[in-house]
């Protein structure tokens, strides 16, 4: 039996391509997907800058077969990003092995919540959206596109770690011997909730964001969906599986510090580096790339590389954030970012931290800049989240 | 490795926030909704930081501290906190929207923002504790609780913790109820709430309350019982869940007749009580039957009230003829089943036995 939990299919869809191969042709083009917010009326317009989808809700509702107005954002990306990861582990009869769903949300289905709020009571051909407030109903509705039946369906929501948490959670699931197979990630869309939400907390930069950069503004928001499919071994052997790569290591601890801001030494996320670390069964010293998750605040940076430092002495690996590329896409990053850890895996890759100019002055941590080439045995990925949460997930190229 | 519930809390639409009671002085409402009654706050939480605090994270903390105390658990030997909420701090969500829309998008503060993520319960849980171990959220309708309480189990058993503390939140507010109305979810009219299940109507009287419990790989004096299996389904025909039991009994080498009472999750919807009528009338009929959402309303981490009971009937070894269903007498119970739906969907098994 292997250590690591076998990864046989992923998908997503983010500001920087609908499907795997459009993600990664963008990231070693450099090319991001920030730009100016167009598919959201908000008069923060011009003072932010996001990672949209590319495509609209009627563009989304057609490829799926929705029909108008049917479900919320969430549900759409998530049910194209899950579909592409079932379509990539080769997956046919999706109820003929033992098969969960775990899914990550913050906002579920809060875009249609506040553009219909009001509107409920004299309109009833609205209501269909009363019920996707509820966060697990977007998880249910992709449950449903996918024909998942008497299954272990659930949803986790830890603010901006919430993906990592469903992918530790399958993880352990298969491991245990509860599930054969997993379908773990995460799905949010842009509102004007979690805008005017980060707003308020005044860490939303004006421009491009610039992780680990002194002179960096904020962060951008992004909207991604993006699920992996984690399958036992005796499954992969038996199917005679491809796999992309392992989970071999998580963690995830509280800050137990602040509601919304990181420690300034960061002891939660070193507590889940060391727990993954651990998990992996590695040394710190094994670890080839950090996709850092940098979100380009001043808080979050700062407390992360001081908590990469103290893991890793000063022996911190190469490192980047990949959040210039898509925004931060709240509760989608941990499973985004572990596709982009698993595509740095196969292809020997490192992705550049795009806008980084000035080293930030309290320490000397400098991002990967270029595509790299470089082999790559093991990513370290971290994602961290309001209320103190810390995850951390390892990606490996053996189990 | 043997899970086991070593205390409970709770807060409810009934009083239960004291352990020493069991449903001796049961309110009947005449309602359909029903709002917690409330401790008095001052006895569990410092005045001036209880007036800053969302409704949930209120009962969350009374709850929480109770299960801790009666566990006589310190707060460093919780190794992790795990909480299943159906819609979290649903009323600082409703009340940003509401701000997002009234002013245009300005002037906002980030409080209620801030109060609104889903993980503030279990976060602020972990700040007041010092708590730095794993620390999970699942917003999951009905099987929010249950997902909750199956990842406890898993990190028990796998030896990665020793205590846990996990449970189960949902406030009620305005929005919600009125939205839920229109949707037909809650029922129409007020009804009796203890003949609930003979409404013969459709909908639920939605309630609110917290269950807060420790569980933990050795037993403490205080244990309850004994967690042996939890399973959930995102969908299941009404003629599928007998099957699903028998199925779910003999992994543990059970048969229907081994359990000594089994609790249903009837809310008195007549679309959906179906489900339980299904076992009530078959595998368990002749089975002692106990039922609790005349108690405590409908809401999605409703089932934490049944789990509460549960092991409140294995410890102290007797029904209280208020939860008892059916007329087969319970004579020391031993092992008890929950069954749980929602709407037809997200439904969950629980399996305890007396330790």
């Amino acid at each position: 039996m292997t250590r690591g939990v076998a990864i046989t299919g992923m998908g997503i869809v983010s500001a920087i391509g609908n499907n795997v191969a459009e993600n990664y042709a963008s990231l070693i083009a450099g090319k991001t997907g920030i730009s100016r917010i167009s598919q959201i009326e908000t008069i923060h317009r011009d003072d932010i800058m996001v990672g949209e989808i590319i495509h609209t809700n009627p563009v989304l509702e057609k490829q799926l077969g929705f029909t108008p107005n049917e479900v919320s954002r969430t549900v759409l990306i998530g049910c194209m990003a899950a579909k592409e990861a079932i379509s990539n582990a080769g997956i046919q009869t999706i109820n003929s092995e033992r098969t969960g769903l775990i899914s990550g949300t913050t906002v579920g289905g809060m875009d249609k919540s506040e553009q219909y709020f009001y509107d409920y009571f004299d309109r009833p051909e609205v209501r269909q959206h009363i019920i996707g407030l509820h966060a697990g109903d977007s998880t249910k509705k992709i449950a449903s596109f996918l024909g998942l039946e008497e299954s272990f369906v659930t949803t986790i929501s830890t603010a901006c770690s919430s993906a990592a948490n469903a992918i530790m959670l399958g993880a352990r699931m298969i491991k245990s011997g509860q599930l054969d197979r997993v379908i773990v990630g995460g799905s949010d869309c842009l509102s004007k909730f979690t805008i005017n939400g980060f707003k308020t907390l005044l860490i939303l930069s004006d421009t491009y964001s610039a992780p680990f950069d002194a002179e960096r503004k904020g962060l951008n928001l992004g909207e991604a969906a993006a699920f992996l499919i984690l399958e036992s071994d005796a499954l992969v052997e038996k199917d005679g599986k491809k796999v992309l790569g392992y989970v071999t290591g998580y963690g995830n601890a509280n800050d137990a510090y602040h509601q919304t801001a990181s420690s300034e030494h960061g002891d939660g996320a070193v507590l889940a580096m060391e727990k993954a670390l651990k998990t992996a069964g590695i040394q710190a010293s094994d670890i080839d790339y950090v996709n850092a998750h940098g979100t380009a605040t001043p808080n979050n940076d700062l407390s992360e590389g001081h908590a990469l430092i103290r893991l890793f002495g000063d022996k911190v690996p190469e490192f980047s954030s990949t959040k210039a590329f898509t925004g931060h896409t709240l509760a989608a990053a941990g499973a985004v970012e572990a596709v982009y850890s698993v595509l740095a895996l196969q292809n020997d890759m490192l992705f550049p931290n795009l806008n980084y100019k000035t080293p930030m002055k309290e320490f000397k941590l400098e991002p990967v800049t270029a595509v790299t080439k470089k082999p790559i045995r093991h990513v370290l990925s971290n994602s961290f989240g309001f209320g103190g949460n810390c995850s951390t997930l390892i990606f490996s190229k053996r189990g | 490795m043997p899970v086991y519930i070593n205390s409970i809390g709770s807060v409810s639409a009934q009083k239960t926030f004291d352990n020493s009671l069991f449903l001796e002085d049961v309110i009947c409402y005449n309602d359909t909704v029903l709002k917690i009654i409330a401790p008095d706050y001052k006895d569990y939480i410092p005045p001036a930081a209880a007036r800053r605090m969302a409704k949930g994270i209120k009962m969350s903390t009374v709850s929480a501290k109770t299960a801790m105390t009666e566990a006589g658990i310190e707060e460093n030997e919780i190794d992790a906190i795990i909480v299943g909420t159906g819609l979290g701090c649903i009323g600082d969500s409703e009340k940003f929207v509401r701000d997002i829309i009234g002013n245009k998008e300005q002037f906002l503060t980030p409080t209620r923002f801030i109060q609104s993520s889903h993980n503030t319960v279990a976060g602020q849980i972990a700040l007041g504790m010092g708590c730095k171990g794993h620390n999970f959220t699942y917003v999951h309708s009905s099987i929010s609780f249950e997902s909750a309480v199956l990842d406890a189990k898993m990190q028990l058993e796998n030896g990665e913790a020793n205590h846990i503390l996990v449970g189960g939140v949902d406030e009620l507010v305005d929005h919600h109820v009125k939205t839920h109305e229109l949707i037909g979810h809650i029922k129409e009219r007020p009804v009796e709430t203890m003949s609930v299940i003979n409404s013969g109507t459709k909908g639920a009287v939605f309630a609110e309350g917290a269950h807060f419990f420790t569980l933990s790989s050795v037993q403490r004096p205080s244990c309850y019982a004994e967690l042996m299996g939890i399973k959930t389904y995102n969908t299941l025909t009404q003629n599928q869940v007998p099957e699903k039991v028998r199925t779910f009994l003999s992994e543990y080498g059970l048969e229907p007749n081994d359990i000594d009472a089994v609790i249903f999750g009837y809310n008195g919807d007549v679309e959906f009580d179906g489900y339980y009528n299904g076992l009530a009338n078959g595998l368990f009929k002749n089975t002692a039957q106990v039922y609790f959402k005349h108690l405590s309303g409908e809401f999605d981490t409703a089932s934490g009230f049944g789990f509460w009971l549960a092991s409140k009937i294995i410890k102290e070894q007797r029904v209280p003829n208020v939860v008892h269903l059916n007329a087969v007498p319970v004579d020391g119970p031993e092992t008890m089943l929950i069954y749980n739906q929602y709407r037809g969907e997200n439904h969950s098994l629980t399996l305890l036995r007396r330790c």
